[in-house]
């Protein structure tokens, strides 16, 4: 009896979590795109110019940031996987980080950048061009590859390698001919990741891109946000929407192919040679540290001096803010932990589901809760904005909406950190114990539930952070003024000129990159042994 | 339970058949194991023994037959509840636990309380001498300790049957050698039934009191080591059990070393029958290959097309010419059936 209804509660929880806050706005978006004006705008979108001058640009901007940054990664994967050196376990830690920094941060650090090195107008120009965006999707998506190729790698065998050296290859050749091919399937997923996230960037191109630069995402947003035109909105995120779920499931299926073979531990990785650790930690510095460096002086910069005046600045209420901006950390801060703890739930119960339960359910869960990740934060926001703002369902005024548009997006990354460790534990373990006496839930509760208590905990950084920094969904969502959150307030203060503003926007800019590092950064360290795919 | 003969017998199974992927990997099997006896399993790689384990134990469910604990069907009993031990072949320890909760662990689900469990755990880790190793990480144990912890872990709880699958199996040669002597005392110091299998005939000798030579799905023989050893009954059976001189005969009952029977069929030479010869009419043979077996040499020896392995007390150079003899009683006819 209470086996079936904690089994109800795995499948029921997740699914009606899905179902009411994904689901049912995805298919209002579907629905009112295929009804009357909708679906006239649909039909039209396909003759106008200027759809498919976006919908192109859209798609090269994802190819072009996808291949550049698997080539900026692959150097620092293979230090990762295959090289001993002091502070390893930091460097892939701190190369996690940008890939949960909020993008409001990112971009706002590489408008500080191009401002730095006067590149923010002139012949050398990059804000507001579309080298701005490639570069940012370049230091946002390294972590992807960089941990999937990099963990994939570190678990193959060196061996086929090491007999190509001896047979007479070089070190390009044998990397071209014998490792390169057995990286495939990791590089392919890792980039089917990136550029999902890629073509559906929002903030990045919306602060970087400027104005002049539209792809499919930000004309969702200035349809329905700027110009109240749902229709034209509708119909935009429809083929978004198509695309997206076309990505997921080529990505998908490289996924499953993946996770075969992983996992034969490498305890002979050679000392990494100083000139190699010197070139590889002087282009992962470039990349990922520059712009956190810059941002960082920018914070402290005021006045014509360098003082904390940014900062105090903080705790005071400017004109264009409906409230202080420690206010909105502190409202990002509730939301945060709301979020988590839903996340947290719906994804361990999920994740159960995943390991344990009948196959073809194990699939649909697998994918259907993965797909808030893909869909886009934008769709989400803007679908949660249609379908839960009458009855049946009206919850524009909750104080909910927000955490549950977050925990849709956590779910997926206390899944990928979750299912793997859940997978990894040995049938025989659960064997064993049943055996020495152990009945199947006992079984479960002293052998899986520690052995995921560290995983929970990892994925529960990942999902506070995503939370503490998201930016897309949260800027469709209903706003009250006193509960905004804080990469909103950051955002609208980065879109603002003067300088005064700007220093502001930096220091809240380094509060929110310390909060949402930290939280990932202490976890990361801490891991251990814990895998996963991010 | 009137159907049960009162005997000391506290396993039996009956009839057993396990399919597993459309193959009957146990295929009508029947198996009894006394109080405090230790049956050894014997058999080639895949023959079936591990999958008859977990089907004793409960992890594998049979297609047809029963097994039974002195009387009791235990065919549709849940693992857990059949208060049987099972020591992995990878031993299987629990990774986040340190030795010492591996340990208890059969104890805790049980429900002892902690000072009864602490004696105990101290108990077993004694006796499989790993005192003070309790607070040790399982990853940073040694194969043959981990193999130990395993061993501990499965008897801690006491179990009324105990079982192991190839528990030596990743261990080097002089390890195994130790072990199984530890092993053998340990059991029969304290009464332990088990079941212990492998496919190394060396360990059986040295730990059955009764030996079963595993087949096709079934016990194709079993006894004590003796009796098979000096009976083996079929061709499989005496491989399996390391018997090395299995010669076939033609029609008229001979072969390269002379005529050895009344018609055709598969024969044993018993060992010592056959022996290098310094005697000028013996048999004619040449060395091809020689072995050092440390108290002796076994050469391997061709007549003819044949090649048999005799016992030398020194090295003879390969290539060279020697003679046999062949002792009165020589063969033991076996039935070539292979499984």
């Amino acid at each position: 009896m209470r086996g079936r209804l904690a089994r109800v509660l795995c499948v029921g929880v997740p699914a009606a979590f899905l179902g009411l806050f994904f689901i049912y706005p995805v298919v209002s978006i579907l629905g009112l795109g295929l009804s009357g004006g909708g679906l006239d705008h649909l039909i039209g979108l396909s003759g106008n110019a200027n759809f498919r001058g976006v919908a192109w640009f859209t798609l090269w901007q994802a190819v072009v940031s996808t291949v550049l940054t698997v080539v900026v990664a692959l150097p620092g994967a293979h230090l990762i996987a295959r090289r001993r050196f002091a502070g390893r376990r930091l460097v892939r830690a701190l190369a996690t980080v940008p890939f949960v920094l909020p993008t409001v941060v990112v971009g706002g650090a590489f408008l500080a950048v191009f401002d730095r090195l006067g590149m923010s107008d002139g012949a050398f120009r990059l804000t507001h061009t579309v080298w701005a965006i490639l570069i940012a999707h370049v230091f946002f998506n390294l972590a992807v590859v960089l941990r999937t190729v990099g963990s994939f790698w570190e678990g193959l065998d060196p061996g086929p390698e090491e007999q190509a050296k001896v047979l007479g290859a070089s070190p390009t050749r044998t990397f071209l001919l014998v490792t390169l091919p057995r990286l495939r399937p990791a590089v392919a997923a890792a980039a089917s990741i990136v550029f999902l996230f890629c073509l559906t960037s929002f903030g990045v191109v919306l602060l970087l891109g400027g104005p002049g630069i539209a792809t499919i995402e930000t004309e969702i947003w200035r349809h329905a946000v700027w110009r109240g035109d749902f229709e034209a909105a509708t119909a935009l995120a429809f083929v978004q929407l198509a695309a997206v779920l076309a990505v997921v499931a080529v990505g998908n299926g490289l996924q499953r192919r993946r996770a075969v073979g992983l996992r034969t531990v490498v305890a002979r990785a050679p000392a990494a040679g100083r000139w190699e650790l010197a070139a590889n930690l002087g282009l992962l510095g470039m990349v990922l540290g520059l712009p956190v460096a810059v941002l960082l002086e920018r914070s402290f910069l005021s006045g014509g001096g360098y003082s904390f005046d940014n900062y105090r600045a903080l705790a005071v209420r400017v004109d264009l803010l409906p409230l202080t901006a420690i206010d909105a950390l502190v409202n990002s801060f509730v939301f945060a932990l709301a979020a988590t703890a839903m996340a947290v739930t719906v994804g361990g119960l999920a994740s159960l589901v995943v390991v344990h339960g009948p196959r073809a359910l194990s699939r649909v869960f697998d994918l259907g809760l993965m797909l808030p990740l893909g869909a886009s934060a934008v769709t989400l926001g803007f679908g949660m904005l249609i379908a839960l703002d009458e009855p049946p369902l009206d919850l524009r005024s909750s104080r909910w909406l927000v955490p549950v548009a977050h925990a849709l997006i956590g779910v997926p990354f206390v899944m990928r950190v979750l299912v793997p460790t859940l997978r990894s534990i040995d049938l025989r373990l659960r064997e064993a114990a049943a055996v020495l006496g152990a009945p199947p839930a006992v079984a479960r509760r002293l052998i899986d539930l520690p052995i995921a208590a560290r995983a929970l905990v990892v994925g529960a950084g990942f999902a506070f952070a995503v939370s503490l920094g998201e930016f897309g969904a949260t800027s469709f969502l209903p706003r009250q003024p006193d509960r905004m959150t804080a990469p909103l307030a950051l955002f609208r203060l980065l879109g603002t000129p003067g300088q005064q503003l700007r220093g502001q926007a930096m220091a809240l800019a380094v509060v929110l990159m310390v909060l949402t590092g930290l939280s990932v950064l202490v976890i990361e360290m801490r891991r251990g042994s814990v895998g996963g795919d991010f | 339970m009137g159907l049960w003969e009162v005997t000391s017998e506290m396993l039996r199974v009956e009839g057993l058949e396990v399919v597993l992927g459309g193959v009957a990997v146990v295929d009508g099997l029947d198996l009894e194991v006394a109080e405090g006896e230790i049956v050894v399993l014997l058999g080639p790689s895949g023959c079936g023994k591990s999958t008859l384990l977990r089907t004793i134990v409960g992890l594998e469910r049979p297609s047809r037959g029963r097994v039974a604990w002195s009387g009791e069907d235990l065919t549709s009993v849940a693992p857990h509840e059949r208060d049987f031990g099972l020591v992995f072949q990878d031993h299987a320890l629990f990774p986040h636990m340190d030795v010492a909760s591996n340990v208890a662990f059969g104890l805790r689900v049980a429900g002892l309380p902690v000072e009864v469990r602490e004696a105990r755990v101290a108990e077993v880790l004694d006796l499989v001498g790993l005192s003070g190793f309790g607070e040790r990480p399982v990853d940073a144990l040694s194969g043959g300790e981990a193999q130990r912890v395993a061993l501990a872990r499965s008897l801690a709880p006491g179990p009324r049957l105990l079982m192991l699958d190839e528990p030596l199996g990743s261990l080097d040669r002089a390890l195994r050698d130790r072990l199984v002597a530890d092993l053998g005392v340990l059991l029969r110091g304290i009464g332990q039934a088990a079941i212990y299998v492998t496919h190394d005939h060396d360990e059986a000798f040295a730990l059955a009191d009764r030996i079963a030579v595993m087949g096709d799905g079934r016990i194709q023989l079993i006894g004590t080591a003796a009796e098979v050893w000096s009976d083996p009954v079929s061709a499989y059976v005496a491989q399996c059990l390391g018997h090395e001189n299995i010669v076939e005969l033609d029609r008229s009952g001979a072969c390269p070393l002379g005529r050895l029977g009344d018609g055709p069929g598969t024969v044993l030479i018993r060992p010592g029958q056959l022996l290098l010869s310094r005697c000028p009419d013996g048999i004619e043979a040449t060395v091809v290959g020689s072995s050092f077996r440390g108290d002796r040499f076994s050469l391997c020896v061709a007549v003819g097309n044949l090649e048999v392995r005799v016992p030398a007390a020194e090295a003879v150079p390969v290539g060279s010419g020697v003679r046999l003899s062949i002792g009165p009683d020589p063969v033991l006819p076996l039935t070539s059936i292979t499984p």
